[in-house]
């Protein structure tokens, strides 16, 4: 599925989600940054600044595109229109890496901009296989998917997350977004064990490792609720985690994902460099 | 047992709705608090989409009434593509409908001025054509003559005053507005888009020209209030004119 023009993938070095406000700070002191990954949809526009700042990174820096509105989950079809958007920007942009979301968010034509979650059946593993495969047609190259955060369980779930991404791997060639945050927060939410998740993920078929911040609350029964908010900085569970999965899975490309109370560039560069810590304990 | 999406759905729209049977807890118990989280991220979610695009609707309404306003709204009008960039087009019509907000007549026509600018910020860029070309015409090949226009160029037309409104609640020094109908022509020259204030003769001239019409045409829909050499003039200072044919 690779061509020979295809741009090379990520390296094994720390990126972070690109915000419009640090376009000067990337630009003039990037420091350790290796690489940047943007929000497919926030570039979907017909001109203007969005795309003309895009055209400058990408001389500069391998660029990740992150998609959050395909709705691979969703049980209708994939909006056709979007498809060929999707299409468009990755063929011009040729970007070294595509990911989307193990989630859906558009049903009956409308779409809820957020990330929202599967019973994992064989009826959802055949449906989101499906579509990962004419996501993969469609764009000519492979895609990963990306584990979500769970808030609560659907009792007619009959595989484990691991098992569901594991199979959808195997039968698509798709590879794995794997976010140790959302492993994290979804451990937590669900009373079981992160590290045994890790252990028992496909870690040969992750093309990328996503670290970002998450709310803390709790349920009405008093139990932990973790909400993915990436609007903080990455917790020490967290970073300890991926101390634990690096040293099971080698060096993969890192990304710090900061996407409300977006702070300025410098306590970016820092989550950057402490990344780039925990990817030199691994490095030979 | 099985939660379908429908299912899902319409749940999370409704606060008030029960969180469907299936929906458990780590420990199979029913999860209301948990499937709260997605009913509050779409909600907020979609809430600041409206805010960061309708900042003036947001400073004439307040912020309490506007996020109340956006509550109603994206429950009626969800995004119908996940281009959020996009996102409110429904915007005019509802709050010229909506009971609380129908009294502001101007409130619909602010809207869609906040729409168009955004419109014009992802537009396609352009390349201003050549002014000199319209030296080389023979005076009367001039009427026959049609402009493209650059892919950013929008008027909207009001019966309030939606320039002074837009720049009162958006520059600090503007004067204080005064009841008259007002036309604003919004272009964008290089990344950021700009609003001018037109009369209604200029935006009917302008639509026509950008419907394909000759000035000859454009000039005799508009009504005697035209100035076309300052029309002219405002398009091609604001490198809003691709081609002179």
């Amino acid at each position: 599925m690779l061509d020979a023009t295809q741009n090379p993938p990520l390296p094994a070095r720390s990126g972070v989600g690109y915000k419009a406000q640090h376009y000067s700070d990337i630009m003039e002191s990037p420091g350790p940054l290796g690489w940047l990954e943007i929000h497919a949809e926030n570039y979907m526009g017909d001109g203007g600044r969005p795309l003309a700042q895009l055209r400058h990174l990408a001389e500069r820096f391998p660029i990740s595109v992150h998609g959050v509105g395909l709705s691979i989950g969703g049980e209708g079809d994939l909006d056709a229109d979007h498809l060929a958007r999707l299409k468009h920007l990755v063929s011009w942009l040729n970007p070294a890496s595509f990911s989307e979301h193990l989630a859906w968010s558009t049903h009956d034509s409308h779409f809820f901009n957020d990330l929202l979650p599967l019973p994992y059946t064989p009826k959802t593993l055949d449906r989101v296989a499906t579509h990962v495969q004419q996501v993969q047609e469609t764009i000519g190259r492979q895609m990963l998917l990306e584990n979500p955060s769970s808030y609560l369980a659907f009792a007619e779930s009959t595989m484990s997350e691991t098992d569901f991404l594991r199979e959808l791997a195997q039968r698509t060639g798709c590879g794995l977004l794997l976010d140790v945050n959302n492993v994290f927060v979804s451990a937590t939410n669900l009373k079981t064990s992160p590290q045994a998740y890790i252990d028992d993920f496909p870690l040969d078929a992750v093309g990328e490792i996503h670290l970002g911040g998450h709310d803390e609350d709790e349920d009405e029964t008093g139990a932990p609720l973790l909400i993915d908010s990436h609007g903080k900085a990455v917790v020490d569970p967290v970073w300890a985690l991926l101390d634990y999965t690096l040293a099971k899975s080698g060096p993969k490309p890192l990304l710090i994902e900061w996407d409300t109370d977006v702070p300025e560039w410098p306590v970016l560069a820092d989550e950057i460099e402490r990344a780039d810590r925990a990817l030199s304990l691994v490095m030979s | 047992m099985t939660v379908t999406q429908t299912a899902f759905k319409a749940a999370m729209l409704d606060p008030a709705a029960a969180v469907p049977t299936g929906i458990v807890n780590p420990d199979g118990a029913a999860a209301s608090k948990r499937f709260d989280v997605y009913r509050n991220n779409v909600a907020v979610s979609l809430s600041d989409a409206l805010e960061a695009a309708f900042p003036v609707v947001r400073k004439l309404l307040g912020d309490e009434f506007f996020r109340a306003m956006a509550g109603v709204f994206l429950r009626k009008h969800p995004p119908k593509s996940p281009l959020m960039m996009f996102y409110g087009d429904a915007m005019p019509q509802f709050l010229g409908r909506f009971e609380p907000t129908k009294k502001f007549g101007y409130l619909p026509d602010i809207a869609k001025v906040e729409l168009a600018i955004r419109h014009a910020y992802h537009a396609a860029d352009a390349t201003s054509a050549d002014a000199q070309a319209f030296g080389t015409l023979a005076p009367d090949a001039l009427m026959g003559t049609k402009l493209r226009l650059a892919p950013a160029t929008q008027t909207v037309t009001s019966d309030y005053p939606i320039h002074a409104i837009y720049r009162a609640n958006t520059q600090t020094d503007a004067p204080k507005p005064v009841m008259q109908a007002e036309a604003v022509l919004i272009t964008r020259a290089g990344f950021d888009p700009e609003i001018h204030h037109i009369n209604a003769a200029a935006a009917t001239c302008i639509e026509a020209l950008m419907k394909g019409q000759s000035l000859g045409q454009a000039m005799a829909i508009a009504d005697d209030t035209l100035d076309l050499g300052a029309v002219l003039g405002l398009l091609l200072a604001q490198g809003a004119v691709t081609e002179i044919y």
